[in-house]
């Protein structure tokens, strides 16, 4: 018995069929034709707008005395910086003022983003506290901080804690010792010795020689199976490298400078500036309140029948805590976190608005010299382009490592 | 017999904790708990006292209430005051038509909404710019309010004709404080003049409208089968959200104007709205292409199966799913690009932030009330942020989106 669509097969084959890919589609109706042409029409359109920006940028250029050109990098600066990073000064080139831009960002947002992600840690576990004072406590701190403008809050810090801050005079010494005034804030501060840069780089030499033993010990008890005690042994290594050095700079590798008052103003430790004191706490407060959100997110994401099995298998409150909960609710916490760094970095442009010269700022200053607006800008963009695009592939392929491995 | 067996498992539900137990439960549950506790209380009602009395006693609001106008419009012209008056009043009038027909937090913000102005009216003070037309306009938007909610509870008013009156406010809002050229009724008024929380709104509202359908299009774009498209859309996306704010605010305000005709000359305030919308827009698009990523392909096959067009799949199916789940992402976005309007201030545009700046800055004497000027503003702002999360966090329950919190 054939099967019933025997004959329409036939059918199929011997004469036409029923449709065909040659039939007349008129060419504005077939979708090929109309991809091609939407792709040619969207490049000429925006090839159409950057010529014609080019060129009105070329009638005006003469008038304006506007360069495209890098040159003027080589040039000196000619605009003084206050209280540079390195070594700076306004003879030296454009290239060398726009570095230590590039320095003061990197500091306030580097120590902007480790001071932010420790203490939007706490501030999340204070509001996961089976405490209730603790938990309302925190939500204040977090609510007060995601709802406001980070300009505004950086305004508060700047112009009225650091601006309402006492003359020299009269400054306000805390324990440490630590001097607040109008000027900023001094910090006593450990300086190496004559004799501390031989512990100093005994200590690396520790950090080195420790991290390959734990790194070689513990791929060691994965093959092997038996414990080869890799934390004890790397840590009893570096303590003793730390000693060695201790005895080899003579006992003392650090001084502590600590600030004094002189004249009339303070002299020695360590100084933050009103301005980068300001940026930092504004930037990761702010940073911190959206950290813990992020945080707390990833540890209640964390499923509870794993909690109370790693409880019931024996594990302590710590163990629990750190082989349990937060190797899974890391994977959540990562992604989120990756961005929050990056928007801390972007937002440290706003130093603009309190005069605290990163980046951005000294480009203003350049962007305001004649002639000099088009390149200086491409070099900004560049500049946090090239940092956020560095920082998210460094931190994605950490993400890539502790992602769980699917077969 | 089975009934009998119902009956015994219908248990009392626990009653609530009283208060002894709650608070054995919650602040002295264990010794690090009690500890806690302990050590807080001091430092709560230490900090709450000194607030307290710091606002009340030794706080001088001077700078704040001395010019409530200027906070609100800036420098617009106090002769052509009543077109800014006309615009809220139909905020007013929309508003109690929303709780007519929504309720909700709609309710809650237009019963307060009323008692503001109904209380600011009455205010027993003697002010320069509260005299009894002021007094009468605002006691009328309390009418208006109520009028509102009466229309709405109309059978009649659809929903949609509210959602697209909200979409004309700003609109007309835009034309009706520009003015028109020569005109005896509503003269021409520079931007300029404009500032306050009427240039913080019109930033942000206008900011909103224009970089979502644009998101919206990015979003297609970068998803697109055609990769010329996808690559412009990719490129828009990724340098935008690679650079700060400042700097795209910065290229519209200085570095477009080199690339234009000699000639041509596009305001100040549209340059700033122009600088919010394409940065806000970047970020929306990658919200929307994580919500179409989320739509299942059987969705797109079924529609296609049942002989929809793509413009209907996209328009009927795909987009309605896809902006649902990232409701709450597409929320925080307007609500960071509410709070990121402060940064013209930055390009010299006198908004909320700014007109507190120049007030501080105006004179001596309030340099040292600058405490209280940016208290009040954060507090303003804060007090906005605050009530769109929780627009937000009631549309996501209302919709069922989202189990925690």
């Amino acid at each position: 018995m054939p099967h019933p669509f025997y004959k329409w097969k036939q059918v199929m084959t011997n004469n036409q069929p029923l449709i065909s890919s040659k039939a007349n589609i008129p060419f504005y109706r077939d979708e090929r034709v109309l991809k091609i042409f939407a792709q040619i029409l969207s490049v000429v359109l925006v090839a159409g707008i950057l010529i014609w920006a080019i060129i009105n940028f070329f009638k005006a250029a003469d008038a304006r005395n506007m360069t495209l050109t890098f040159g003027f990098l080589k040039e000196s600066a000619g605009f003084p910086i206050s209280n540079p990073p390195i070594d700076y000064a306004p003879v030296m080139s454009f290239s060398r003022a726009f570095l230590v831009g590039l320095v003061n960002t990197l500091l306030v947002s580097g120590l902007g983003i480790i001071f932010a992600t420790i203490f939007g840690t706490l501030i999340a576990l204070a509001r996961l506290s089976s405490n209730w004072l603790l938990s309302r406590i925190a939500l204040v701190f977090i609510e007060f901080h995601r709802n406001i403008p980070l300009l505004v809050l950086l305004f508060i810090w700047y112009f009225v804690v650091f601006g309402m801050a006492p003359q020299v005079k009269e400054s306000l010494k805390w324990p440490g010792p630590i001097f607040v005034n109008k000027r900023g804030i001094y910090i006593a501060w450990p300086r190496l010795t004559e004799t501390g840069g031989i512990f100093m780089i005994l200590v690396a030499i520790g950090f080195l020689v420790s991290f390959i033993v734990f790194i070689m010990l513990r791929k060691r008890r994965k093959i092997t199976g038996k414990d080869t005690y890799y934390l004890p042994a790397s840590l009893g290594l570096l303590i003793i490298f730390f000693l060695f050095g201790l005895l080899l700079s003579g006992g003392t590798p650090f001084q502590m400078d600590i600030p004094y008052f002189e004249g009339n103003n303070f002299r020695g430790g360590m100084r933050l500036t009103p301005e980068f004191a300001g940026m930092f706490l504004s930037l990761s407060l702010y940073t911190a309140a959206f950290i813990a959100e992020v945080v707390r997110g990833g540890i209640q994401a964390v499923d509870k029948g794993q909690i109370e099995a790693a409880r019931a298998v024996g594990l302590s409150q710590i163990q629990v805590l750190s082989f349990v909960i937060m190797p899974q609710a890391l994977r959540i916490i990562i992604p989120p976190m990756i961005s929050q760094y990056l928007n801390l970095t972007k937002n440290s442009s706003l130093a603009l608005a309190i005069g605290f010269q990163e980046v951005f700022a000294v480009g203003k200053i350049a962007i305001n010299q004649a002639g000099r607006a088009v390149p200086v800008f491409a070099l900004i963009m560049l500049t946090y382009l090239s940092l956020s695009l560095l920082t998210s592939f460094i931190l994605n392929i950490y993400n890539r490592r502790i992602q769980f491995v699917i077969r | 017999m089975i009934n009998a067996e119902i009956e015994q498992e219908i248990i009392q539900p626990p009653l609530p904790p009283g208060p002894l137990k709650w608070v054995k439960e919650n602040l002295f549950s264990s010794i690090f708990n009690t500890v806690t506790t302990i050590v807080l209380i001091p430092v709560v009602f230490f900090l709450l006292f000194s607030v307290i009395s710091w606002v009340l006693f030794s706080a001088d609001w001077r700078a704040v209430t001395q010019f409530p106008l200027l906070y609100i419009v800036g420098q617009y012209p106090r002769d052509q005051i009543l077109r800014v008056g006309v615009i809220l009043s139909s905020i007013s009038i929309f508003l109690g038509i929303s709780w007519g027909r929504w309720g909700g937090l709609l309710r809650s913000i237009s019963i307060a909404a009323g008692l503001i102005f109904i209380v600011t009216a009455l205010l027993p003070v003697q002010h320069p710019q509260l005299d009894q037309g002021m007094r009468l306009y605002l006691g009328s938007n309390t009418i208006l309010i109520l009028i509102g909610y009466f229309i709405g509870r109309l059978k009649a008013i659809k929903g949609s004709f509210i959602a697209i009156g909200w979409l004309l406010i700003p609109i007309f809002g835009v034309v009706l404080l520009t003015g028109i050229e020569n005109s005896e009724l509503i003269p021409k008024v520079p931007t300029t003049l404009w500032g306050g929380l009427l240039v913080t709104f019109l930033l942000a509202a206008g900011g909103i409208l224009l970089s979502f359908p644009l998101g919206v299009a990015l979003a297609f774009g970068r998803r697109s089968d055609l990769p010329v498209l996808s690559g412009f859309s990719t490129i828009f996306i990724e340098v935008i959200r690679g650079v700060p704010l400042v700097t795209i605010l910065f290229m519209f305000s200085i570095i477009l104007a080199l690339f234009l005709p000699v000639e041509s000359r596009i305001d100040r305030l549209v340059r700033a709205l122009m600088a919010v919308t394409f940065f806000s827009a970047a970020y929306s698009a990658e919200n929307v292409r994580g919500g179409l990523q989320a739509v299942p392909l059987g969705q797109i096959e079924a529609a296609k199966a049942l002989g929809m067009s793509n413009l209907k799949t996209t328009i009927l199916i795909v987009l309605p799913q896809a902006l649902r789940a990232v409701l709450p992402a597409i929320a925080g976005q307007f609500i960071s690009l509410f709070k990121d309007t402060t940064l013209v201030v930055i390009i010299g545009i006198n908004d909320f932030l700014g007109i507190g700046r120049s007030i501080i800055n105006s004179d001596p004497e309030f340099v040292q009330l600058r405490m209280e000027v940016y208290l009040f503003i954060a507090l303003i702002y804060w007090i906005f942020s605050y009530l769109m999360s929780l627009a937000s966090r009631r549309l996501e329950s209302s919709m069922g989106i989202g189990n925690n919190m």
